[in-house]
């Protein structure tokens, strides 16, 4: 067997622009969990976690099963992982840990960074909800963390340009509050 | 142009990929005539008015959708999960 390393996708270092910050979590835990038909409630009896209606997040201690799909949501947190699963879980489980970049998005200008990229307005977005959308061309899941914080996931082979495009539209939106002083 | 989506809400436009008309719904059955094939594969009406296409939620929630629109005024007269009812609540 050959000796794997876990990498992070991306190994920055957290830049800020306009006091907002962009950072990278460097290895996320990621099980994607797809109940069979009808068996969401079931599935998330098993696992202590309300299966979550869509756009939103059920929470409990450091797991978190954040709504990515029709019939499918993401369980996050330190200890997700498929050995912890219970047995017979009525559905499709893969582990996708390493498929996906996590990146958080925290500060006051942290919406008007996203209105640049996102097809959503997050101005009224609150802790507890989660929406599947764009990050430009990009696919995303953004999770909203209250109090101007955002938690992006998009695919880890396109982790270099979302950095980048996040990290440009900081810099212009910087150099738009800059002219406006 | 926005499309509500029974899962997501209103969403932009560029989240979707349009497939074409909702006459693919209607698949011939097993043994039908290549006249029903033929209509079925080729012939579509082209409506100044009420029309129905799919769509597909990409960059959102992955639902087909069933749209009713009108090709005249823009207006999105419904929006629908082809997946049926309970898919759009999250049931299924």
């Amino acid at each position: 067997m050959p000796d794997l390393i876990a990498k992070p996708a991306l190994g920055v270092a957290p830049v800020t622009h306009a006091g907002t910050t962009l950072a990278e979590i460097p290895l996320p835990q990621i099980i994607a969990i797809a109940p069979y038909p009808g068996q969401a409630a079931a599935v998330g009896a098993a696992l202590g976690l309300a299966f979550p209606a869509p756009n939103t997040v059920s929470e409990s201690g450091g797991a978190r099963l954040v709504w990515a799909g029709r019939d499918m949501a993401f369980l996050i947190g330190a200890e997700a992982s498929a050995a912890t699963l219970p047995e017979g879980l009525a559905a499709m489980v893969s582990d996708q840990s390493d498929a996906w970049v996590m990146l958080t998005l925290v500060g006051p200008r942290a919406v008007d960074v996203l209105a640049r990229l996102v097809p959503l307005d997050l101005r009224a977005a609150q802790r507890g909800q989660a929406f599947r959308s764009a990050l430009g061309h990009m696919p995303l899941v953004l999770i909203a963390e209250g109090e101007g914080g955002f938690t992006l996931l998009t695919f880890r082979s396109m982790a270099r340009t979302a950095w980048h495009e996040i990290e440009e539209a900081m810099a212009k939106v910087e150099a738009r509050l800059a002219l406006s002083a | 142009m926005r499309l509500t989506c029974p899962l997501c809400g209103p969403r932009d436009r560029r989240e979707f990929y349009y497939y074409g008309a909702a006459d693919y719904l209607a698949r011939p059955a097993e043994g039908a005539p290549p006249e029903a094939w033929d209509d079925y594969l080729h012939l579509r009406d082209n409506p100044a008015g009420v029309t129905q296409d799919l769509w597909y939620h990409e960059q959102g929630c992955c639902s087909w959708l069933k749209v009713t629109r009108n090709t005249v005024t823009h207006e999105i007269l419904a929006v629908e999960s082809v997946a049926g009812a309970d898919a759009a609540e999250g049931r299924a």
